[in-house]
Parts: C-alpha cells; sequence; structure tokens
C-alpha cells in the first residue's frame, strides 16, 4: 500500500525532489526597513489536518483520518499553493512552516512536492527556514531523514512534557522516552535547528516539578524552545473534567510563578526571550513566526490555515485576512473545482492593519522600532500615537512599557501582561488615527491644491 | 358567516398565542362593515355614538394585540401579518414588549346600522407607568379589563381595576386566550368575582362582541361650552406640542381661541384631528370625542397634564386635574466623556419634552464630572428613559446607583435656616446629613401587592421578611393563588426585588405597589473605597440594621463587575471611618496569550476588539477602571 502511494507520488512529481544544500544555521532575516517587500514577499504555512489521536486539552482544527488520501491531499495542497502564489503575485517566499494537525505524519513526498511547487513559481531560496512539526513518537523519528531529503531544514518538536504521567493526561501519543530519542535524531539531522515545545500549568503540576523539568530538558535541548501554558479551551475533554471537577489546573498565582521561573532559568542557560513564548540560544530564532509577529505577508494553504495577503493578482491593492475552508474533505472538493478553498476574505483597512502590527509586534522583546512602525504608518509616529496618552504614560512609568529612540517594547515585566495593556493600546492607536484623519481632511478642504 | 370565517386568515404570529382574539375577530367582523369614508364628518357623532375606553391589563396578558386587531378590524390600519404592538411605537417598547407610553386611536365601526366613533387608548401594564394609566383613564368612561385566561388576575390587575374603579368606570372584564391550552376561564372568572366583585355573568370570553356592553356613553353635550381635558401630550419639533384632549363638551374648531385653565394664556387652535393611531385632521372636533391639537404651545409645561382648555370667550368650571406623577427613584446621569456632555443635555431635554414625569436636576461629581440627577416614577422607567437616551439620541451614559427620597428633620437652627424649613428631602446620597444635625430620618414606604401561586408563599414571605416588610393582608384568591400585603420600605424593593420575585416564583408571582407615605427609619450614610478613596457615586443609605451586610454585598458585586488590572485593588465599606467590609481584587501576574501565530490573530483581535469597546465603557477612578454598569449593579442583591 505504502509503496504504491510512494510511486504514485514521485510520478506525480515533475522535475524530481528539490535538494537543499547545505543550511547554514540562521538565515538572513531582514530587520524590516525595505518595504518593497512588505508585497514582494512573503511565508508560506501549510496546514495538515490529520492526527491519529485526539488530545486532551486540544480544539484546534484537526481530524482523525479515517482512510490514506495522500495522494489527493498532495494534488490539493499543490493546486492550492498554486492558485495562491498567483494570486499574491510575489517573487519570493522567505520561509515555509508545515503545522497542523500532525504534519509529521504526512509522507515526506508531500512535503517535497509542495516545495517543488514553490520554488517552481518563485524564488525560494536553499536557505529558506523550511519547519516540520513533529510528533515525538517513533515513527515521526523514523521519517525525520526522509524529511529533511524532502527540504525540511528546521523541526519543531512536539514534546509538551518529560512526564509519562502527565502525557497520558494530555492526551500525547508518545512517552518521555521517545521523545528524547526524537530530539536526538533531529539535533543529529539539523542541528542547531531543532526546537522543542513544552507546556506548563499542566494539571496537578508544582512549581519545583516544572523546574526540576525544565531542567532536565535543558540537558537534551537544542537551541531554541517554545514554552506555552495549558489553556483550558471549551470544548476540549480536559475543559470538560477540569470544570467537573475529576481534574485541576494550577491556580494563576502558580502558572505566573512558573512562567517567571522558566523565563529566568533559560536565560541562565543562554536562551534569549525573543518573543513571549519563544526562546533562543546562538540566535536560532523561527524567522517564519518572527515574519507573523512582524506584520509580514503570509500565505495560509490547506484546511482552515490563514493568510494575511494583498491579491495583487486579482488587482486587489489593500491586504486581506483569508481563510481557507476549514473541514479537509469539503476543501478538497474545493480545491478540485476551483484551484483553492478560500472560504472568507476580509479586507483590512489601514487602521486594522496597524491594530495587527502593533498586537503582534508588541509580542516580540525588541517590540517595534520606529522605522518598522514607520513603513506600514509613515504618516503617524510611535511617539505621536502613544506619547500623550495618560494611561499609556503610566505603563512608562511603572516600568511595564518602553518608549524610547529605538521603539515601542514591553519591559520584562511588561511582557507577562501584555494583554492587559494592549486594549489601552488599541485605545490610542484607533484615536490618534481618526484625529489624523480628521485635521488631513480639514488641511484638505482649507487648500484644495 | 361560514365565508366570513373562512376568509378571516387567523393572526397568529405574535410572540403569545392569539387565537382568543382570533375568535373576537370573526365575531366582530359581522357586525363591522369597513366603511370608512376618506372625509369624516364628525358632527354626525353624537356622544351616544362615541364610545371611549381603554385597555388596561397586567404585563403581556394581551393588550396591544388585542389593539392591534381592533385597529385591523375597523380598517384604521391594513391588516398585514407585520402588525405588531402597532401602538407600540418606540424601540424601546417593542424589544421589550411593553407598552411605555399611553397611544390613542380613533376607530370607526357599524353596529346594527349605526356608525359609531371609538377611541381607543392603550395604556402600559408595569407598574412605574401606572401614572400613564390613570391619565387614560380620565379621559374614558370605560374600561375593558383583561385577564389572560392561563395566568388569571396578577398585580396589575389588581392595581389597574381599582384605578378604574375610583374614576367610576364602566369595568368589563374580558378573559383572553381562552383557547390556550392551559387556559381556565372558570377560575379566573371566579378570581374576578371574589376580587374585584364583579358578577362571573358579566365577564366577556373573548369570542363574543363586547362593543354593546359598553352602555356607557360620554356624559357630554355639543350644546354646553367647549371644555377638554389635556390628558397627554407630545413635543414636535416643527409643531410645537401636540396635546392629546378629551372634549366634555362642546365643540372646538380649526382659529378658535383657546385657554388654558391652568396658565391663563390664550391660544390660536392651528391644527386638529383625531389620532388612528397616527393624527389624521380634522375640522372640527365635538363633545364626547378623543383627539389632539396643535395650537401654538412652546413648551410642554403650557400643556399640563390634567389641565382644562376653554373658548376664550365661555369660560367654564376646570375639570378635577390629577396629580402630578411624583418621582420615586433617583439617580445620577453622566456622559462617558465630558466632550459629550452638550449633546447628552440636548438628548434629555428632548426626551423629557415628552416624559414630564421625570425631574431634572443638576449635579456634578469629582469622578464622573457635569452631569444631572434625575428623578424617576420607577426602576424600569429609569431603565427605559436610558435605554431611549442610547437608541433614540446616541447618547451613552453612566448611571449612577438609585436611590430614593429620603426625608430627614433638621435638629441645626442654621441648617433649618439655611434651607428654609424643618424637614427637607435628600435625593443624593452624598448629601446625606449627619446624624449630630438631624432629629429623625424618614424613609419612603409603600404599600405593596404580591399575587402568587401558594406553592410560593414561604420563599416569598422570607423574601419579604429579609426586606423589613411587614405584612399587612393575605387571602386565598382561589384554591391555589394567594393574594399577600406588604409594607415595604420603597428602598428595598426599587432596585432587584421585583426581577428576585419573579426568578424565586419560575415567573409565576407579580407585584405592583403604592405610595405609603413616610416612616422614621434609622438610617446611615455608606461610603464605598476603591484603593483607599472614597467614591462619591457608590455611597448609598442603609437602615442601620442592614449596614453591614449591605456592605459586604457591595464590596462583593464590586469584586465581580471590576475587571482585574495590573495592581491590586481594595474594595471597601466604612460607615464613617469605620471600615466594616472589604474585599480584593488581585492583580494579574500573567496575563498574555501563550500562542499567537498566524491562524491565531484573527482570533485574538475579535477578543482584543471586544475589550477595548467594554474599556470605553469604563470610567477611570482613581487609577482604577469601573465599568460603568457596576455603578448601578452594586446595589443588586444575591438574596
Amino acid at each position: 500500500m505504502i509503496s504504491r502511494t510512494l510511486h504514485a507520488l514521485t510520478r506525480a512529481l515533475s522535475p524530481g525532489l528539490r535538494r537543499l544544500s547545505h543550511v547554514s544555521s540562521g538565515g538572513p532575516i531582514e530587520d524590516g526597513s525595505d518595504s518593497a517587500h512588505l508585497t514582494g514577499h512573503a511565508s508560506l504555512y501549510v496546514h495538515w489536518p490529520y492526527c491519529l489521536r485526539r488530545c486532551s486539552y486540544c480544539n484546534f482544527n484537526k481530524y482523525i483520518s479515517r482512510e490514506n488520501n495522500d495522494v489527493m491531499m498532495t494534488e490539493c495542497l499543490r493546486r492550492e499553493t498554486d492558485a495562491l502564489l498567483q494570486l499574491s503575485q510575489v517573487s519570493c517566499v522567505t520561509s515555509v512552516f508545515f503545522g497542523g494537525g500532525t504534519p509529521s505524519l504526512a509522507h515526506p513526498l508531500t512535503i517535497a512536492a509542495v516545495l517543488e511547487t514553490v520554488a517552481g513559481r518563485v524564488s525560494l531560496s536553499d536557505e529558506a527556514e523550511v519547519t516540520l512539526e513533529v510528533n515525538p513518537t517513533p515513527e515521526g523519528k523514523s521519517r525525520l531523514e526522509e524529511f529533511c531529503v524532502a527540504g525540511v531544514n528546521r523541526f519543531s518538536i512536539g514534546v509538551q512534557s518529560l512526564q509519562d504521567e502527565d502525557l497520558k493526561i494530555l492526551g500525547r501519543d508518545h512517552s518521555s522516552h521517545q521523545a528524547l530519542q526524537t530530539i536526538e535524531e533531529a539535533r543529529r539531522l539539523r542541528p542547531g535547528r531543532v526546537s522543542v515545545d513544552v507546556m506548563f500549568g499542566r494539571p496537578e503540576q508544582s512549581v519545583e516539578s516544572w523546574e526540576s523539568e525544565l531542567s532536565e530538558l535543558l540537558k537534551v535541548c537544542d537551541d531554541h524552545v517554545s514554552l506555552y501554558q495549558l489553556t483550558l479551551e471549551r470544548g476540549t475533554q480536559l475543559f470538560r473534567r477540569v470544570q467537573g471537577g475529576e481534574a485541576s489546573v494550577p491556580a494563576e498565582d502558580v502558572t505566573a510563578e512558573m512562567y517567571q521561573r522558566a523565563r529566568t532559568t533559560l536565560h541562565q542557560h543562554g536562551f534569549l526571550q525573543y518573543e513571549v513564548s519563544n526562546f533562543a540560544r546562538h540566535n536560532a530564532v523561527s524567522h517564519h513566526n518572527m515574519s507573523y509577529w512582524r506584520g509580514r505577508q503570509y500565505i495560509g494553504v490547506g484546511p482552515g490555515a490563514h493568510g494575511r495577503f494583498v491579491p495583487l493578482g486579482e488587482g486587489g491593492v489593500d491586504r486581506e485576512a483569508r481563510t481557507q475552508t476549514l473541514e479537509p474533505d469539503v476543501w478538497i472538493r474545493e480545491v478540485q473545482q476551483r484551484g483553492h478553498g478560500t472560504r472568507r476574505r476580509i479586507r483590512l483597512g489601514h487602521l486594522e492593519l496597524l491594530e495587527e502590527v502593533l498586537v503582534m509586534g508588541m509580542r516580540m522583546t525588541e517590540g517595534i522600532n520606529h522605522k518598522h512602525w514607520q513603513m506600514f504608518s509613515p504618516q503617524l509616529g510611535l511617539r505621536e500615537v502613544f506619547g500623550t496618552s495618560a494611561e499609556v504614560r503610566e505603563f512608562l512609568q511603572s516600568g511595564r512599557l518602553v518608549l524610547d529612540d529605538r521603539g515601542l517594547r514591553c519591559s520584562w515585566d511588561g511582557l507577562a501582561v501584555l494583554d492587559s495593556m494592549l486594549p489601552a493600546l488599541l485605545v490610542e492607536l484607533e484615536r490618534e488615527t481618526s484625529r489624523k484623519l480628521q485635521s488631513d481632511e480639514q488641511r484638505e478642504r482649507s487648500d484644495p491644491r | 358567516d361560514d365565508a366570513m370565517c373562512g376568509s378571516v386568515p387567523a393572526p397568529n404570529r405574535n410572540r403569545q398565542t392569539v387565537a382568543g382574539v382570533a375568535d373576537i375577530d370573526i365575531d366582530i367582523n359581522r357586525f363591522l362593515s369597513f366603511c370608512v369614508k376618506e372625509s369624516i364628518d364628525l358632527s354626525k357623532f353624537p356622544a351616544d355614538r362615541i364610545r371611549n375606553f381603554c385597555i388596561i391589563a397586567h404585563i403581556d396578558h394581551g393588550k396591544s394585540t388585542l389593539a392591534d386587531r381592533l385597529l385591523e378590524m375597523t380598517g384604521a390600519i391594513a391588516k398585514t401579518e407585520k402588525n405588531k404592538q402597532v401602538l407600540d411605537k418606540l424601540q424601546v417598547e417593542r424589544e421589550r414588549g411593553i407598552t411605555v407610553k399611553a397611544q390613542t386611536a380613533s376607530l370607526f365601526y357599524s353596529h346594527e346600522g349605526e356608525q359609531y366613533l371609538l377611541n381607543l387608548i392603550d395604556t402600559p401594564g408595569h407598574v412605574d407607568f401606572s401614572y400613564e394609566v390613570s391619565r387614560s383613564i380620565s379621559a374614558c368612561q370605560g374600561v375593558l379589563l383583561i385577564v389572560d385566561a392561563n395566568q388569571g388576575v396578577q398585580a396589575q390587575t389588581v392595581a389597574n381595576f381599582y384605578l378604574a374603579f375610583e374614576a367610576q368606570l364602566a369595568i368589563i372584564p374580558v378573559i383572553n386566550k381562552i383557547d390556550l391550552k392551559n387556559a381556565d376561564p372558570e377560575r379566573v372568572e371566579s378570581q374576578i368575582e371574589k376580587v374585584f366583585d364583579i358578577p362571573r355573568e358579566e365577564c366577556i370570553r373573548v369570542s363574543q362582541t363586547f362593543f354593546h356592553h359598553c352602555v356607557l356613553r360620554p356624559a357630554a353635550s355639543i350644546d354646553d361650552p367647549f371644555k377638554a381635558l389635556v390628558f397627554d401630550s407630545n413635543f414636535d419639533h416643527y409643531r410645537g406640542v401636540v396635546a392629546n384632549i378629551a372634549l366634555f363638551g362642546g365643540q372646538v374648531r380649526k382659529g378658535d381661541r383657546i385657554v388654558s385653565a391652568h396658565l391663563g394664556k390664550t391660544y390660536e387652535v392651528n391644527e386638529l384631528g383625531l389620532l388612528r393611531p397616527d393624527e389624521h385632521p380634522t375640522q372640527k372636533l365635538f363633545a364626547g370625542q378623543v383627539g389632539y391639537i396643535i395650537a401654538g404651545m412652546k413648551d410642554v409645561k403650557e400643556a399640563q397634564i390634567g389641565d382644562t382648555l376653554y373658548l376664550q370667550e365661555q369660560p367654564v368650571e376646570s375639570l378635577p386635574g390629577f396629580k402630578p406623577a411624583k418621582a420615586m427613584v433617583f439617580a445620577g446621569m453622566y456622559p462617558m466623556d465630558q466632550s459629550e456632555y452638550p449633546g447628552l443635555r440636548s438628548a434629555i431635554e428632548r426626551l423629557t419634552l415628552n416624559d414630564s414625569s421625570v425631574t431634572v436636576q443638576r449635579d456634578s461629581s469629582l469622578a464622573l464630572g457635569a452631569g444631572w440627577r434625575l428623578g424617576f416614577l420607577g426602576l424600569l422607567h429609569m431603565e427605559v428613559f436610558n435605554q431611549r437616551l442610547e437608541q433614540e439620541y446616541n447618547a451613552s451614559v453612566i448611571v449612577t446607583a438609585p436611590t430614593v427620597p429620603y426625608k430627614a428633620i433638621l435638629s441645626s437652627t442654621r441648617l433649618i435656616k439655611e434651607h428654609g424649613s424643618e424637614e427637607i428631602t435628600i435625593v443624593n446620597p452624598a448629601q446625606f446629613p449627619d446624624k449630630s444635625v438631624v432629629s429623625e430620618y424618614l424613609e419612603p414606604m409603600v404599600f405593596g401587592t404580591i399575587l402568587a401561586p401558594d406553592a410560593y408563599t414561604g420563599k416569598i414571605m422570607t423574601l419579604c421578611l429579609n426586606r423589613r416588610a411587614i405584612q399587612k393582608n393575605m387571602v386565598y384568591i382561589d384554591d391555589q393563588r394567594v393574594m399577600m400585603k406588604y409594607l415595604f420600605p420603597l428602598n428595598e424593593i426599587v432596585v432587584d426585588f421585583y426581577d428576585l420575585l419573579k426568578s424565586m416564583s419560575s415567573g409565576y408571582a407579580s407585584f405592583d405597589y403604592e405610595n405609603a407615605g413616610y416612616q422614621a427609619a434609622d438610617l446611615i450614610k455608606m461610603d464605598i473605597l476603591l484603593n483607599g478613596r472614597p467614591v462619591e457615586e457608590l455611597t448609598t443609605i442603609v437602615h442601620r440594621d442592614r449596614a453591614y451586610s449591605s456592605g459586604k454585598a457591595m464590596c462583593e458585586r464590586l469584586k465581580d463587575s471590576i475587571p482585574r488590572q495590573m495592581f491590586e485593588i481594595a474594595v471597601q465599606a466604612a460607615i464613617g471611618s469605620k471600615v466594616i467590609a472589604r474585599e480584593t481584587i488581585k492583580a494579574y501576574r500573567k496575563n498574555v496569550l501563550a500562542k499567537c501565530y498566524g491562524g491565531d490573530i484573527t482570533r485574538k483581535m475579535k477578543l482584543l476588539k471586544k475589550q477595548v469597546e467594554g474599556k470605553k465603557k469604563m470610567r477611570l477612578i482613581g487609577n482604577v477602571q469601573v465599568p460603568k454598569d457596576a455603578f448601578i449593579d452594586v446595589l443588586k442583591r444575591k438574596d
């Protein structure tokens, strides 16, 4: 069965696999100064919707696949990639991210086929970051090498926990031992380009156990760590169990303490925090994710994928928020019928774009620098927007926020309470942009030339 | 007949089934002919062919629906599926399914070859608007007292009955919705017999026509001098005051010079006509009729409700007016932002032009800036006013905790001199005088009527006891329903009593009240502090015995309604300098979304937008963000 699929896939691929030359750690990353790149470049997100099982905490768009439809999925992902690249008219794809679902369940040739499609239409540098999310199961591990051959040069491994007991509660399909082996294999294949995801705030977890788990992880991990606080999402099994009193998650004070201790510990081990949940050593940041936070264009391919780009191909001038059809079977049908499964398109106005740039940018420890902001808002500088508000001044005075010659950013303390500050910042942004608009109109009226 | 019945579609499109009403539809059709002519010669309707009546009922018993049907049947409005609460013109009325403002409609119909003019006045059902009911009643000779065959006699049924009874009107009980599944008309009839002393034979189940029961005709003669009662007024921006009048004698025409008995001012009639229910100009109005008049009055105060109008040359004795509606609930109203003050001021001015029962006083507070202290007839009245401000004038307002008008008998001669009297009324808790200068405090009392199935009696008695109420009476109106009468301090029922009563009785209990003067009470002023800073807008007057429990409850409510912020917030209740209750709102130590990547932005932005909207509705008190609803929610008790 598998060999037949493989055969079909190989036939489906046109000029052979795209081979990547050796990849140095830390690809080129512009600091966002060139505004021409705003519409000429994009990153690409590819969603693989299938999982083997449902994790107890996950409410993401994923499906337990009933049958192998690799060939069809591959063909549809290729077609949609092609169609959306054409629509966006970008000349360069700066990074690719295969997420899910469990994209490590996809066949390596599927990954290769998508990359091939990209490279066939636009420039995709050999240096470009190509990340694959991996479930640290023996099957996942055994395929890492093939994924590398297909063109993947960065792995993001969903370790979540090193406690087997907790992995069971979370409904994961791997053991901590398997996770360690997968990390080892990934590091062997792509040294310096392996990330691990871990979760804190898990049921029954204590600050002490979290700390010892983290130091254990630090012994084996590569140069990138993502830390996520477990969020109880409605509709998940874990949510119901906590609601029903069968399980309990640590109190907010405890999770706040876990977060702060983890930040400190990681810092001591040379991991610099560059975003709310992301830490990197030796500058091994995720370029793909950085481009989200820097307000870059991205194209989303696959069921339920999100995108943000200007559809230049049909004469569009504004960036759109685009969502692909959620349900895989429906998505497949749509791609077969019209080349893509875009379900929703929302034009982002100037203010809405700035709001996203602000909300995403503030998640980075570097924040938003003046030059970067100017690229999106040439008329209204950061100081003009935020310099006068009393509430923002209070954030500045209390040391949660910094506004200086570099730009606007959160302090160490501020980053942990960013969501408490964002509404105030958004209110200010709305007020100042509308004020600016009014004064411009007034000027225009008094001086029609 | 059968063919006729078949041609009438059952108008089953309201939120309640109105099959009973559909029945009248059919029967009345036998008697009605839709011969409304384009031009109407009103002189053809002598008083004995006029019936002025209103419909009074408990909320939801089918008043407005019945009014819709009558309008349709007499051709006043076209018969369409869309006719729903036609007389409820305000958005707030349609949304809440209540009538706030009484509306008038003149209808024509033929009965046994004679043309009749029916003046229908639709009235509000809620206790807060009973002044509207009493006004409407004064213009009528008969009332239809509607009772839902399923729900039976309710508290407002009782209240409205007594209003009509005191005005000596013919009262025709109408049992509505008799074909609903659980309808029990016999039981309702015996309730009516027991409570109102009306023989059951006089009850009409709505499947018979009822107009010829209304034998009372206006005792008005066209030969008398013109004499009219002003029973309502509206303000129109272009034409000035539009007064609704009932003619108790004579006739009036365009160009007549008329005098307001109250002010002694003379006006020239510019326009007059019928309300059907829209204004329908005519040449004249005659004795017994009800209509509108526009006479160059520039201010609604010139068309005082209850005033008598007469012809300049023919002065008459004034009709007995009615007591002006008295504000029983006071609250501060402030603009969201001081820049919106002028807009809100003109909105309040315009709205009070059409609702003279609202009293307006300028006020200002430290946290909320310049605003007003407004007086309302009740809490629903206040909510409706607030909603109308928001809906009809697009004004965003902060409403402070409502308070009742307390009185204090001053002992300090200096203060007596200052106020010009020994007794003062306090409508703003911040101005509550200290015990040291007062010999006695008084609080307003009300006499409340509760009707409920007897299964809830125990719970209701406990609730009333908790509200310092004294039971005065308790009777079974049938084998299951109990009518209880209590004397309540008004402040105990003003905010949430009705809601609680409703929820603890699964909606079966009904409540109404009337004013019952003042009683001495041991009252004290309680301050609320946020991070040690007293918030004047949250100051309340409480009974000493209840100070601790209400202080604790208020702190708890505030803790629930103030969102957590980046610093700790102490919420305290204090009497003088003594803190009697405290709650702490803990600071956020961590508040940031863990995962925010390309696929998460849309959801995150949506959430943030919601928070931004919520934030715009907050007030900064010191450094604490307080949602605008907190000022009023704070008084709601859990019990």
